[in-house]
Order: structure tokens, then C-alpha cells, then sequence
């Protein structure tokens, strides 16, 4: 096994030919782009079934091709993609990949064997998911929490063969991240750098560190729960499939408990939030501290908060299951430790509010995604606060409230971190800037059109509009307000859609047009920008390894000639007592 | 070290540049963190399978969970399996590549008593639809026994590069299955 924490080089696997270089490459810096582009472009695939939802929710019935099994077949892969296709697997796998080596100052993944096997297993698993929009009777429309018994019964699109492939492909998925995330775990305990005490990594690697252990931990539920659904639906076997009567006749499974469905589900479900979110927590943080010139505010908090976030995700997942019929003593409970975890979150706000107060800001792109991601994800958090508390919970379960809240929670907030970490890295890794102006257009089309969208779903929410639902119809209880705000988030949606063509001709462009990049263009005290070549080459630190003085966050210090000193700069000699 | 004292560590003091200290390899610590892994799963199916047999079949209200009987075979694998652990531990302690085939082909002879398990249970009639019970033992023998190939995969590659400290590491593999193991037989036997 290749050992890449000593300074010599033998023991790196160097590739040769251009295959080995850029597609079977084990160098974690490939493997992260081939995460990242693969994601992206599957990213592409749910951004465009939910341009395709709105279109029929804003004008019912404007368009025939959209019959009421293509909307759940579309809400269910555009729901599952988003969550693990993209966001897990561009946070863990790309970013993830990237900068955990770069930022403890290792030469790669400590397995980069098993490393490149799980970008593999990734995109098979990709193709399995897409085969199922091939499949006969289409993707399964069992919305991406896959409920049994209906997601594999009478009724439901793609009960039959749709499933299967989702099923399967998550299988694959979890194996991938599995081989990825004992890498980055082990990377970080085992690879970095003389000097680079655990205090002393950026809170990026934390936040991604922190994920993969719970990713470890949680997708294990979600292989669990695929693989027996997969024994009811395939074999015949009643392990969540209930006693059922279908069409006057009794099916031949019996006695199964969808309720240990739903447990597996949202025992993964809930971490699998945080494992989106804390990987963007810590990002932001070094966003923001960047963009601003100071430390951090209150670092050893932070890391704690999100250590303490991280386990307590995995107390909390019954509150996705208040209306299950349930105990009430249950919902009592994990109400509590929902509650809870709010403290620890409301810690990192502060801290990051606080980081910017009297910071000497720079409204550079990065930064206007970092501040952005406050403000959408504080009112996530707010209206999860409502959502947890079971009383409110049981009116609003399943309306667009829910839609709304974890939208800009969990869908909004991490995407525009992971746009404001790609304009904030991409000098690094591709050595190139990109055009500023078109880099802020993008933003405040991005910033003002989600809100846009999401913030009217709120009120539809409250008024009692369902989720999941192919046409309102004509129902009392939906006034004509309501058919208007449809209209008019869908017509933001599509603008917000179309602005994304803005990130993507600025990335191409860039790559072959933008202006040749600074080893450091921002001022960043973290060991990634201290790299002796940009983008780094192979084995990323030349001869030597860097040692580490100091944390990350000395920014502005007084008395110094820049402002900001690198992790690499060593300590003067105290010069006055 | 302890850990506590790493996370309370104020690192925006110039305090004194830390020692190097020794690491664990990093193959032992990606084992360990995958035996993390594996005990999730391995728990949560446990879990499940108390969860299940719990409840009550259909509207009728009879129980619907009909535990299977248990051969002697079952003895015997376990037997084999404790053996196999057992061998692999000499190969740890001894170093010698003989222990560790001993240990492997052991690993193989339980494989094969599995199969003759599920071949015994097939042909008394315990199909896999034919009862939850049947569902989980299929279930969790099978991926038991994946996991003991995935073991025998890794085995035979230290074996081949007579790397001893991977060979140290199968051993340790091998012991968590058999606790694994211990426990799932324990749980089929008594229920
Ligand atoms: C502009 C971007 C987006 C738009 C316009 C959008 C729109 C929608 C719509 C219309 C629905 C279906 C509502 C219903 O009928 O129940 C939906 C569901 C969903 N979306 Fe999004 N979405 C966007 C981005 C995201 C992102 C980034 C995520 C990542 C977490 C995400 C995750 C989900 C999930 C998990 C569901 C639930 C699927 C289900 O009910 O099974 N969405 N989205
Ligand atoms: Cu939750």
C-alpha cells in the first residue's frame, strides 16, 4: 500500500499514459473533478424535472406530455438525485476529494486504489439510476422516500422495473460512498502534515470529516432498507409489505411493518441531512473568514458545534414520522432533541454573524453566496423550528410548507455554498479567474429568484395546498390567490433556470479565456493555496511536505506585513516580553 | 494526548510546535472505521429483526412469525468458523503464511457449510417467502457471507505479497465476523 505520508516519493503511484492520468487516475484532485462534473451533470437532470414540475403546476394542464404519473415520477427522481446524486456526492466526493489532502497537507487519499474505485461504483450507480428513465413503465414515482407498500404496488408508476433500478442504484451508491468515506476519515486521522494538529484544520476539512463519519454511520440504514425492499418486491418475501387487498383480492404477502420501513429510511434520512449541511457549514465559515480578513469567530466552538450537530442527527429522525400514528411519548421525545439541536446551530450563526461584524468585507462572488447562504438558511432553520414541534407539525405534514422549509434548508442553502466554494476555488484548481460581472449577475438572479420561489410556498403552505400533487383542482379551501402564486413561482423558477446559464458559459469560458490566476488570489492563510504549483501538480507539494505553524485564521493579525499569514509561515521568537 | 486535550487545544495561541507522534497504520485504522460500518448495518438488521417478529401478522391477529428449526449444522459452521479465527490469530502471532492458509481454507469450509445449510432448510421447506424468519436468516446469512468472501479476496492478496501487517489485519477481520457471527447464531438459535 502506497504510503504518502513521508516525503518520499517512490511510494506514490504515478501515472503514465493519459488514461491512467485522466481516467483510471488515482490522484484525488481527478477524482474529484470526475465527482464533481459527473454530479453536475446528474445535477442537470433534477434541475430540469423541476423546471418541468413547475411548468405544470404554474399551467395546469398547458401541457398534455405531462400526464399525473410523469409529475410523481418526476417529483421522485427530482427529490432523490438532488439529495444523494448531487449534493452528497459533489460536497463528499468532490470537494470532499479535493481539499481534504491539499488542506492537512497530504500528497492524496491515503487508499487512492479504493479512491478511484468509488468514483467507479459512483457512476455506475448513476447509470443504473438514469436506465430507470428507460426502463418499461418508467422511474418510480413513489416520491424518494420510497414508502412501501405503495412503492412497489398496483398503482404506483414504475412499481415494477422503476424501483428496481432506484433500489439497485442506491445499493451502488451506498458501497461507493462507503470506499470514499473510509478514505476521507482515515485520510484525516492518518495524513496530515507535521504540525497540523486536528485544532489546527480549516473548518472546511472538519465539516467534511465530520459528514463522512456520519455518512459511515447512517447510509448503512439506507442499504439495509433497499436491499429488503428489494427481497419483498423481487422474491416475494414480507418484510415491510402489510396483509393487503388489491382489486378484491387478498396479496400473498402478510404481515409486514411499513413503519420499519419508514425507521431504516429516516434513520438515514435525518443524518443524511447534516451530511449535506455540515460539509457546507464548514466551507462557509472559511468563505466568510477569507472574504472578510478575520479569524473566525469563536473556531473551537465551531468545530464543537459541528461534532455535537453531527451526533445528535442521529437522535432526532423520528420527527419525520409525527403523522405515522406513532406513540405520543415518541413524539414527545424527539420534538426534544429536535429542539435541541437548534442550540448548537444558532452557536454557528452567531458565529459566522459575528465573523462578519467589523470584518473588512469583500463582496467578491464567493463571498455574496456565503452571505446569501445566512439568510436562506436561517429562515429554513426558523421555519424547522415550526415543523418540529409536533402539534405544529401535524396541519402542515405533507403541504408546501414542508416543500418550502426544507427547500431552503437543505436545498438552497448548501447549493449556493457549493456555488459560492466553486468560485471561490476554481483559480485554484483550474488556475484561471472567472469574469466577475457575469459572476454576480449569476448571484443576484440565483439569490432574489429562490426567494422567488420559496418564500410564496410558505403561504401556500399554510393554506393547506398538498404536496405531491399532480392539479389542485377545484377544492373550497384554495382561493385564486393561490392558482396566481403558482403562476408566478413558476415563472421565477424558469428565470432562475435559465440564469444558470450563466455559471456554466462562465466556467467554460474561463477555462480557456479567464485570466491567468495568482497562486493566491484571495490572501488565504490555508495550506491549499501555499501549493508550490497552481493547480497543484501530481503529489501536490514537490519534494518537501509543508509544516504547519499556526491555524488557519490569522487574518489581520497586528504587526504583521500582509494581512494574513500562511499556516506555513513559522513563529517569530516572541521579540518583547 | 487524549483527546480531549487535542479538541481544547487553543490554536490561535502560538503555542509550542506539537511532536510527531506515532500513528497507527493506516490500514488498521480503515478497518477499524469499517468495522463501524458494519456493525450499523449488522445492528440495524438485529434490530429490525426483533422489530418484525414482534408484530402481529394481518388483520387476524396471530402471529405470523414461525421460528425455524435449528440443525446441527449450524453447530458444526459455528465450529468451523471459531476454528478459522482461531488459526488466523497463529498466523498474527507467528507470522507464518501456513497459519494463514489454514485460517483462509477454514473460511471456505464455513462458506460451504452455509451452503449446505440453506440447501438443508430449502429442502425441508423453508423457503425464503415462505415466513419472515426464513427472510431474515436468508438475509443476514447472505451477507455474513459476503462479507467472509470480501475477507477471503483480501486474504489471498496479503497472502500473495507476503505482507504480513495486512495479514495482521485479515486476522483481526476474521475475528469481528466471528463476533458477528456469534451473535447472529446466537439470535437465530434462541428465537
Ligand atoms: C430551483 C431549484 C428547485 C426547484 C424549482 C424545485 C422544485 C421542486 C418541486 C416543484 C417539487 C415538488 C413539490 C411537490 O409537488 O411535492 C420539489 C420536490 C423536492 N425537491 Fe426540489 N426544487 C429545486 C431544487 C432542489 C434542491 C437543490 C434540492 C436538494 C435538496 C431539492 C430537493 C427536493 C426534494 C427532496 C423534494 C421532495 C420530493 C418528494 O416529495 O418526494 N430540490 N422540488
Ligand atoms: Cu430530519
Amino acid at each position: 500500500m502506497a504510503t504518502t505520508l513521508a516525503d518520499d516519493l517512490r511510494p506514490l503511484h504515478h501515472p503514465h499514459s493519459w488514461v491512467t492520468k485522466y481516467v483510471w487516475s488515482q490522484d484525488h484532485k481527478v477524482i474529484a473533478i470526475q465527482y464533481s462534473c459527473t454530479a453536475i451533470g446528474i445535477g442537470l437532470v433534477a434541475l430540469v424535472l423541476s423546471a418541468l414540475m413547475r411548468l405544470q403546476l404554474g399551467f395546469p394542464g398547458a401541457f398534455p406530455a405531462i400526464q399525473p404519473d410523469n409529475y410523481l415520477q418526476f417529483v421522485s427522481m427530482h427529490g432523490m438525485i438532488m439529495v444523494v446524486y448531487l449534493l452528497t456526492a459533489l460536497l463528499l466526493g468532490g470537494f470532499g476529494n479535493y481539499l481534504i489532502p491539499l488542506m492537512i497537507g497530504a500528497r492524496d487519499m491515503v487508499f487512492p486504489f479504493v479512491n478511484m474505485l468509488s468514483y467507479w461504483f459512483y457512476l455506475l450507480s448513476v447509470i443504473v439510476l438514469v436506465a430507470g428513465f428507460f426502463v418499461p413503465g418508467g422511474p418510480t414515482g413513489a416520491g424518494w422516500t420510497l414508502y412501501p407498500p405503495q412503492a412497489i404496488s398496483e398503482g404506483t408508476p414504475g412499481h415494477q422495473w422503476g424501483i428496481v433500478t432506484m433500489l439497485v442504484s442506491l445499493a451502488i451508491f451506498v458501497a461507493a460512498f462507503t470506499m470514499g468515506g473510509l478514505n476521507y476519515v482515515t485520510t484525516v486521522l492518518q495524513a496530515r502534515t507535521r504540525g497540523m494538529t486536528l485544532m489546527r484544520m480549516p473548518l472546511s476539512v472538519w465539516g467534511i470529516f465530520t459528514a463522512s463519519v456520519m455518512g459511515l454511520l447512517a447510509f448503512p440504514a439506507l442499504f439495509v432498507a433497499a436491499i429488503m425492499m428489494l427481497f419483498d418486491h423481487l422474491a416475494g418475501t414480507s418484510f415491510f409489505m402489510p396483509t393487503m387487498q388489491s382489486m378484491g383480492a387478498i396479496t400473498p404477502t402478510q404481515g409486514g411493518s411499513p413503519l420499519l420501513f419508514q425507521h431504516l429510511f429516516w434513520f438515514f434520512g435525518h443524518p443524511e441531512v447534516y451530511i449535506v449541511a455540515l460539509p457546507a457549514f464548514g466551507i462557509v465559515s472559511d468563505l466568510i473568514s477569507v472574504h472578510a480578513r478575520r479569524n473566525i469567530f469563536g473556531y473551537r466552538m465551531m468545530v464543537w458545534a459541528i461534532v455535537i450537530i453531527g451526533a445528535l442527527s442521529f437522535l432526532v429522525w423520528a420527527h419525520h414520522m409525527y403523522v405515522s400514528g406513532m406513540n405520543p411519548y415518541f413524539g414527545f421525545f424527539f420534538a426534544t432533541s429536535t429542539l435541541i439541536i437548534a442550540i448548537p446551530t444558532a452557536i454557528k450563526v452567531y458565529n459566522w454573524l459575528l465573523t462578519l461584524w467589523r470584518g473588512d468585507i469583500h463582496l467578491r462572488v464567493p463571498m455574496l453566496f456565503a452571505i446569501a447562504f445566512i439568510f436562506t438558511f436561517i429562515h429554513g432553520g426558523l421555519s424547522g423550528l415550526f415543523l418540529g414541534n409536533v402539534s405544529v407539525d401535524v396541519p402542515l405534514s405533507d403541504t408546501f410548507f414542508v416543500v418550502a422549509h426544507f427547500h431552503m434548508v437543505m436545498g438552497v442553502s448548501p447549493i449556493l455554498v457549493i456555488f459560492g466554494a466553486i468560485y471561490h476555488w476554481y483559480p485554484k484548481i483550474f488556475g484561471r479567474m472567472w469574469n466577475d460581472s457575469l459572476g454576480k449577475m449569476h448571484f443576484w438572479i440565483t439569490f432574489i429568484g429562490v426567494y422567488a420561489i420559496f418564500l410564496p410556498m410558505h403561504y401556500l403552505g399554510i393554506l393547506g395546498v398538498p404536496r405531491r400533487y399532480y392539479a389542485l383542482g377545484q377544492a373550497d379551501f384554495i382561493p385564486p390567490s393561490v392558482h396566481l402564486a403558482n403562476e408566478w413561482i413558476s415563472i421565477a423558477a424558469l428565470i432562475v433556470f435559465c440564469a444558470q446559464g450563466l455559471f456554466f458559459y462562465n466556467m467554460i469560458w474561463s477555462l480557456f479565456r479567464g485570466p491567468k490566476a495568482d497562486p493566491n488570489p484571495w490572501g488565504a492563510a490555508s495550506l491549499e493555496w501555499q501549493t508550490p504549483d497552481t493547480p497543484p501538480a501530481h503529489g501536490n507539494w514537490g519534494p518537501h511536505l509543508p509544516t504547519v505553524y499556526r491555524w488557519a485564521y490569522d487574518y489581520s493579525v497586528p504587526g504583521a506585513p500582509r494581512d494574513f499569514i500562511p499556516q506555513t509561515e513559522p513563529r517569530e521568537p516572541e521579540p518583547r516580553a | 494526548m487524549t483527546i480531549l486535550a487535542r479538541l481544547t487545544e487553543k490554536s490561535w495561541e502560538p503555542g509550542a510546535q506539537p511532536v510527531e507522534r506515532e500513528r497507527p497504520s493506516a490500514g488498521t485504522v480503515g478497518t477499524l472505521a469499517y468495522f463501524g460500518v458494519a456493525t450499523v448495518m449488522f445492528t440495524l438488521l438485529v434490530a429490525a429483526y426483533l422489530m418484525r417478529m414482534g408484530l402481529h401478522g394481518g388483520g387476524d391477529h396471530v402471529h405470523d412469525w414461525k421460528p425455524m428449526p435449528d440443525p446441527p449444522l449450524l453447530w458444526i459452521n459455528t465450529l468451523v468458523l471459531i476454528a478459522s479465527s482461531l488459526a488466523w490469530e497463529g498466523a498474527r502471532r507467528t507470522h507464518r503464511g501456513g497459519a494463514a492458509i489454514m485460517g483462509a481454507a477454514l473460511g471456505m469450509v464455513f462458506l460451504a457449510g452455509q451452503l449446505l445449510l440453506w440447501r438443508h432448510y430449502q429442502a425441508a421447506g423453508y423457503y425464503l417467502s415462505a415466513n419472515p424468519a426464513n427472510a431474515f436468516f436468508y438475509l443476514l446469512t447472505a451477507l455474513h457471507g459476503l462479507h467472509l468472501m470480501g475477507g477471503l479476496v483480501a486474504a489471498g492478496r496479503a497472502l500473495a505479497a507476503a505482507n504480513m501487517r495486512n495479514i495482521a489485519l485479515c486476522a483481526l477481520y476474521w475475528h469481528f465476523l466471528l463476533i458477528v457471527w456469534l451473535v447472529l447464531a446466537v439470535l437465530l438459535l434462541s428465537t
